[in-house]
């Protein structure tokens, strides 16, 4: 092209960037041995849990973050970190008549359907703020079917039995760096767990918002569906606009018995730093399921869109026969974002199957990595597995990479891997022009037709939302 | 009054001049033919009027309904009434051809401060339309363009021109890659526009189009420059004897070096 049609010279607005004025319990920034106690003791946690903790965070301490990924990261000073930050309330709060009328004029800024609104959507919320979760709707109508939904924090005592078999059973404390830092500092979550047989008769969702200064963010969320259960969840996430970076570092668990179904999304639109590079969140995220049983099947569908960096591999473990592991990705790197991420499945039952969609979109000097591994144990006879990988670039100074991993130690289990890239030309975003779209709204079709496949996969709700989110996101990616 | 006047336009892609000194005006309801040599400047006088960035207007103005043009991006242009019917149109994969048609649509409508059309009224519209340019039903619901043969993104074009119903269509070479049948429906189709009031700017090579659609006046375009203007029976005389009589009597009007010889 002769000119340099495609600059990433305007900034891109930030809609969910406001920082509210809510009163808060924090801790002092900090990490020691008295901070996870403190944690412990500020919930009221049953030793098992505080030993549990005081055990991750000595594994932590003899570990280091991992350096394979392609992140350009600067190195996190973990003691400048506050670990708790509370919203300030009498008694928690456990209807919304209770809840500070300005955290739920937040949640209303952020579009979070609570209160009525959730009652139209159908969908129960759970809304964690900063260190705390707020408030969970729903949560009687949801009783009636033996569906629990609440805080993880207060499922510690409502069902610690559950909480204690689960908890670490997926992921283990010492996974990795980030995620035993995870272990010894979570702070809350939500706790989701559906009976034998049980189909959660509406969508769940919880809405994280980091909002306090200095205050890291360590969610933890547990998910159970017991034999022939299905549920379908959703998270979403923002923060508001700071010059300084923040971390967040979530581990999510899922557990899928026997013929039973759990669909995950996520709609991620943490604060991505502006057009330079300045402030953003650091997302360190271990996100796994088991498919513990025959038959079960655990779907993953992401829609990344926020954050400075991104480090998110959600994986399966198909230990049941004929087991079904699923992950549709879209992710999009603009201005300086960086995201490394993809996804592991782990095939261990016979029959297993999976599939890999994801689809990387980068814009500005957006630098993006594909990682996908996808292993055959000798085990699983029959296994199959088909992965399709594709890059958008917009513009010249942006990159998309892909490392797929393929292990395979089952001669009979059979792997397909196809990736493609492309570039939006300008001819095309002409021809779009000379139909009468304007140069956003034609980048947004053009991203939105490349998505459409795992857009399809997100429940109907949020799925205008997160078509809304892409062509937010790419504001001025072509100038 | 002209719905479309270009003066003296001078216009130039990276080092070169591709429009030197062009004038031209088009009123309502006119039909004009472009005709000239490969190379000559006609797909880029069509893309500099649609607004295409990758051309600098160094001099001259171009106006619609009396208004210069040459501020305005694109997508303006085209809600004030200007298509322009690709010499090669882009496949766009991904992208539903339909959505695409009625989010564009509306687009141009919303700046017009036009209602919007709803989804079935659209829908109605575009099947009517598309029997009418001989697209069947299950192509207009692929992705645009992505995998159509030469002749149907040719008949895609025509779809999206009668249903968006501009004031100028600008055609560049709709007629190349059509069968007999579908050139004998671009022909009638366009005949139809125009009694409902639309001006065209043909591009063409050959008279088949001409002689279905006949223009009101036929320029030739060379070296830039339209350096001859006539009447329906022009492109005939053309087809017998060529541009050379053109290229020889303006000399440095054809290729570049022959230029920089006499300057
Ligand atoms: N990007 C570009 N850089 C340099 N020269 C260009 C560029 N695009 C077009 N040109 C030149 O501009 C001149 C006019 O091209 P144009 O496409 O307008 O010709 P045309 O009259 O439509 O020809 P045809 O009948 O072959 O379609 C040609 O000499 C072409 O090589
Ligand atoms: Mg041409």
């Amino acid at each position: 092209m002769q000119t340099e049609v495609i600059t990433d010279a305007l900034a891109r607005a930030y809609a969910p960037g406001f920082i509210s004025d809510i009163e808060a319990d924090s801790l002092e920034p900090g990490l020691s041995e008295d901070t996870v106690r403190f944690i412990s003791a500020k919930k009221g946690e049953p030793e098992w849990l505080l030993a549990w903790r005081l055990k991750a965070y000595r594994l932590w301490q003899r570990m280091t973050p991992p350096d394979w990924a392609a992140l350009e990261i600067p190195s996190i000073d973990y003691q400048s970190i506050s670990y708790f930050s509370a919203p300030r309330k009498k008694d928690g709060p456990k209807s919304l008549e209770e809840v500070d009328p300005e955290l739920l004029r937040v949640y209303e800024k952020l579009g979070v359907p609570l209160h009525e609104r959730a009652r139209l959507a159908g969908v129960a919320v759970d809304a964690v703020f900063d260190s705390v979760s707020v408030v969970t709707t729903f949560r009687e109508q949801l009783a009636e079917y033996g569906v629990v939904f609440c805080p993880i924090s207060e499922a510690v005592h409502s069902h610690p039995e559950l909480v204690q078999r689960y908890l670490g059973s997926v992921v283990p404390q010492a996974d990795n760096y980030f995620a035993a830092l995870n272990c010894a500092v979570f702070s809350d979550g939500s706790f989701v767990y559906i009976p034998k047989g049980v189909r959660c008769p509406m969508e769940l969702s919880t809405y994280f918002r980091i909002n306090a200064l200095n205050t890291g963010q360590f969610e933890r969320t547990l998910i159970v569906a017991e034999e022939g259960a299905y549920v379908s969840y959703l998270e979403g996430c923002t923060a508001p606009m700071r010059d300084e970076n923040q971390l967040h570092a979530a581990v999510v668990e899922l557990v899928a018995h026997t013929d039973a179904q759990i669909k995950y999304s996520t709609v991620q639109n943490w604060y991505p730093g502006d057009a330079e590079g300045r402030g953003g969140i650091y997302n360190f995220v271990t996100k796994r399921g088991i498919c513990a049983g025959d038959r079960a099947k655990i779907s993953w569908t992401q829609v990344e869109t926020g954050s400075a960096v991104t480090w998110k591999y959600p994986s399966c473990i198909l230990k049941g026969a004929d087991s079904v592991g699923e992950f549709y990705s879209v992710a999009i790197s603009h201005h300086r974002q960086q995201a490394d991420t993809g996804t592991k499945m782990v095939h261990i039952g016979p029959g297993s199957r999976s599939t890999i969609v994801s689809k990387g979109i980068s814009a500005g000097h957006g630098r993006q990595t594909y990682r996908g591994l996808v292993r055959m144990e000798p085990s699983a006879r029959g296994a199959s597995n088909f992965t399709q990988c594709d890059s958008l670039l917009i513009g010249s100074n942006c990159a998309a990479n892909t490392v797929p991993y393929i292990e395979s130690r089952q001669p009979s289990a059979s792997v397909g891997h196809e990736a493609t890239t492309t570039r939006i030309r300008a001819d095309q975003l002409f021809y779009l022009q000379q139909r009468g779209l304007n140069t956003e709204d034609a980048v947004a079709l053009i991203v939105n037709g490349f998505c459409k496949e795992v857009l399809a996969e997100l429940p109907m709700e949020f799925a205008v939302e997160a078509q809304k989110l892409l062509g937010v996101s790419l504001e001025g990616a072509v100038g | 009054m002209a719905l479309l006047e270009i003066d003296n336009l001078v216009a130039s892609i990276g080092e070169t001049d591709v429009l030197r000194g062009l004038s031209l005006r088009v009123d309502a309801s006119e039909v004009h033919a472009i005709m000239g040599p490969n190379g000559a400047g006609k797909s880029t006088l069509a893309k500099i009027i649609a607004g295409h960035p990758d051309y600098t207007v160094k001099s001259g103005d171009i106006r619609l309904d009396g208004e210069s043009l040459l501020e305005k991006s694109p997508d303006e242009r085209a809600a004030q009434g200007i298509f322009l019917g690709f010499q090669d149109p882009v496949e766009i994969p991904g992208v539903n051809n339909l959505y695409f048609l009625r989010t564009a649509l509306n687009a141009q409508r919303r700046r017009r401060g036009e209602a919007e059309v709803d989804a079935p009224s659209f829908l109605r519209l575009a099947k009517e339309e598309a029997a009418r340019v001989g697209l069947d039903a299950g192509l207009i619901k692929r992705s645009l363009n992505d995998g159509f043969s030469g002749g149907e993104r040719k008949r895609n074009e025509m779809l999206q021109l009668s249903v968006l119903q501009p004031k100028l269509a600008i055609l560049d070479e709709i007629d190349s890659g059509l069968d007999i049948d579908a050139l004998a429906s671009v022909a009638e189709n366009a005949g139809r526009l125009r009694a409902a009031g639309m001006s065209f700017l043909l591009v063409t090579h050959y008279n088949r189009l001409l002689d279905a659609f006949p223009p009101d006046i036929v320029h030739v375009l060379v070296g830039g420059r339209i350096v001859h203007s006539g009447g329906a029976t022009l492109a005939k005389e053309l087809e017998a004897s060529g541009y050379q009589a053109w290229s020889q009597a303006e000399p440095g009007l054809g290729a570049g070096s022959h230029h920089a010889l006499h300057a």
